[in-house]
């Protein structure tokens, strides 16, 4: 079967993987473009968040390729994007579109239901559990190395000797990850990639400023979305933090330290009430950032999206009380790349001229 | 003097503040209320409320304000389920937090978190912290929460039958439709929104009011027995995520299947549950027999005149329509 899915920065060289070794034809949705957009503004709700539009986009150009089933993911709410599956459903139904749809809930919110959509997966194909779950396995491998790399890139683009260098050399890495098959190769694409990575030449001299990315996961990890901000920041020689990865390897790793700092916990005070999304996460990596001492914080985030709207409007008391300062950005189909280029060099001044100032008397600033 | 509590006049206002008046004025303590939503209160909340905020979080704001500096305490309840369904908008969860980290100087706050699950004990519970938070005994309490729960009954049986929540709250009168003398068949129109957009005739830039100057019927929420509106929830493969998504949606259906003129959706500007209901609306009234619908968006611009000339349209469409059906 031709089985297509949400395109999603990386994690579609994984997806591709899984798929494919299951005996499918993977059929990855072609990256973002204008065209994508254009086809997900015409038929989406006018105030669906940008990755709903972005996704009924990809799926339709997939479909016009011969996609014969989607698989996606769903969710318990209160985020709307637990009802996107359905709506995207009825929405490419309504356009005369055939095929099926398979939304994957939380495993354990309903097991059987989850056994049985597996079920439709593996079965066409003689799939057995053991090796869907090793083929699985293997995958979730794919994903965090994907994952690990990238987070390398974010520590040396912005120390690279000549611009540009970085991004060029990670389209080469992740090339030889997506040709990885088994476990041994792709540990072994991990190595190559890193020792690549490396190899590049920097100013390990240079002092940069850092700033942690936080927001709604789409728009944080799909750079079409996000105009590339990574990139950017990258090469005005900021180092970024990205609070978000797709595993949870990155999750605990990555953002807490070693685990320790709980991001609910810490988000506590601020807001007690789990509000669907990322949004208690948004609050929590903020105070987790300023703990540490980063230069700033921006928060991402798709127009009209809920749950980051509550922590916006909380993230103010967060900057004055760890001194760390907050630039939100919302972004959606009519978000034009020069506006954020100056929104994001006004904040890398603004921050600089902060590092000049003792700690002590630093004021902060929101954006 | 007895110890005042504000208690904004939006948002669960229209649908459960009976219950918290009574509730209060049973414990002894006066009951302040800002008035219905002028233009004054929408200036100030959006001057305080966070820019992507959809318009009725900031009205909120600015019932605060109003409130502010006239109550010793401000009751803002974390609304959050009420039946372990759905969960109320995400705005509503964090609604206290909101409030506190954007407007200085506020009273303190009286800031239950409400999620019942379908469980009548649960709500007593709730009253009985509250109560004792404001140091008030538990035998008063009892009386006090028997008392707003019949009295929240009987505010229930009244929109049933048809009565606009702020009629029977602070006597502000919309006047009554009554069926046109003609020999034309009165136009009957569900129209449907979140009742603190629907019924504030400020936000809601007085629709109904307007629909009945134009002689139409107009079917809300509210009119449906909330047991029929639970039987509707089969008609989605997966309900929504909120309280008040999920009662327009069904209402939606069970209109559909009533049969209706028209369908109107009154939705705020950048609402996040609405962009779901209403695409799903949009596709189900097209299924059902190409019922007219209509989506009203509205927010702190509306103009009279704009929305006046969009409903006009819509009902002489409609009119014209059943005249050559007829």
């Amino acid at each position: 079967m031709r089985i297509t899915f949400p395109y999603m920065g990386t994690s579609r060289i994984a997806f591709k993987h899984l798929i494919e070794n299951l005996g499918h034809e993977a059929l990855v949705p072609p990256a973002p473009s204008k065209r994508t957009l254009t086809y997900g503004t015409q038929y989406a709700p006018e105030f669906a968040c940008i990755p709903f539009k972005i996704l009924l986009g990809s799926y339709i150009e997939a479909l016009n390729q011969g996609a014969e089933m989607i698989i996606t993911s769903g969710g318990i709410g209160p985020c709307r994007a637990g009802i996107y599956g359905m709506l995207h459903e009825k929405i490419l139904k309504n356009l005369g579109y055939n095929f099926e749809m398979i939304v994957f809930e939380p495993p354990l919110t309903n097991i059987p239901d989850f056994v049985r959509k597996i079920n439709k997966v593996i079965k066409p194909v003689n799939v057995s559990w053991i090796r869907f779950l090793k083929q699985f396995k293997t995958s979730w491998l794919k994903l965090k190395t994907l994952d690990e790399v990238e987070s390398l890139t974010l520590k040396i683009r912005p120390r690279e000797l000549s611009k540009g260098e970085t991004t060029k050399v990670f389209a080469q890495c992740l090339d030889i990850i997506d040709q990885a098959n088994s476990r041994e190769d792709i540990i072994e694409a991990r190595e190559k990639a890193k020792k690549l990575l490396q190899a590049i030449p920097q100013d390990t001299e240079r002092k940069c400023l850092k700033i942690g990315i936080v927001g709604e996961i789409y728009v944080v990890l799909e750079p079409f979305i996000n105009l590339d901000i990574e990139k950017n920041l990258g090469e005005m020689g900021v180092e970024t933090h990205r609070s978000i990865y797709l595993t949870d390897w990155s999750k605990e790793n990555a953002v807490s330290g070693d685990g320790e700092e709980d991001i609910k916990r810490v988000a506590k005070p601020y807001l007690s009430e789990p509000v669907g999304g990322h949004g208690v996460s948004s609050i929590g990596e903020t105070v987790i950032y300023g703990k540490k001492g980063f230069d700033g914080v921006i928060q991402l985030a798709p127009f009209t999206c809920i749950p980051e709207i509550v922590a916006k409007s909380i993230l103010p008391q967060v900057s004055k009380d760890y001194n760390i300062s907050v630039m939100t950005i919302f972004l959606d189909e009519q978000t034009g790349k020069a506006g954020i280029q100056t929104r994001l060099e006004a904040f890398v001044d603004l921050l600089n001229q902060r590092r000049m100032l003792t700690r002590e008397d630093k004021t902060c600033g929101v954006i | 003097m007895s110890i005042k509590v504000g208690i904004p006049s939006t948002l669960y206002y229209y649908s459960h503040f009976l219950f918290w008046r009574v509730f209060f004025e049973g414990l002894s303590m006066e009951v302040v209320t800002s008035p219905v939503t002028t233009k004054e209160i929408v200036d100030q909340g959006v001057k305080e409320a966070v820019t992507d905020a959809c318009v009725p979080i900031k009205v909120f704001h600015g019932h605060v304000m109003n409130l502010r500096d006239k109550v010793d305490y401000l009751f803002i309840p974390r609304m959050v389920s009420l039946n372990g369904e759905a969960t109320f908008c995400p705005k509503f969860l964090g609604l206290p937090d909101m409030i506190r980290f954007s407007l200085p100087d506020l009273p303190p706050l009286i800031e239950p978190r409400i999620d019942l699950k379908n469980n009548k004990i649960k709500l007593w519970q709730i009253c009985k912290t509250i109560a004792a938070s404001l140091s008030a005994g538990k035998i008063k309490a009892y009386g006090a929460y028997r008392k707003a729960l019949n009295a929240q009954k009987k505010f229930e049986e009244k929109l049933i039958a048809k009565v606009k929540p702020l009629e029977y709250l602070q006597d502000y009168t919309i006047s009554t439709f009554s069926a046109a003398t003609g020999d034309t068949p009165p136009v009957r129109l569900a129209v449907l929104g979140y009742p603190y957009e629907l019924y504030d005739p400020f936000i809601s830039v007085n629709i109904l009011k307007k629909l009945e100057q134009l002689e139409v019927e107009t079917l809300t929420i509210e009119m449906i027995h909330p047991k029929l509106i639970a039987k509707e929830a089969s008609h989605l493969p997966k309900n929504l995520f909120w309280h008040y998504s999920n009662q327009v949606i069904r209402a939606a259906y069970y209109y559909l299947h009533q049969g209706i003129d028209g369908l109107i959706h009154i939705t705020a500007f950048g609402c996040g549950p609405d962009a779901m209901v209403d695409k799903i609306m949009e596709l189900e009234a097209k299924q059902h027999n190409q019922v007219p619908f209509m989506t009203l968006t509205i927010d702190e611009h509306s103009g009279e005149a704009g929305v006046m000339t969009r409903l006009e349209a819509f009902v002489d469409m409609i009119r014209l329509r059943k005249g050559q059906n007829a």
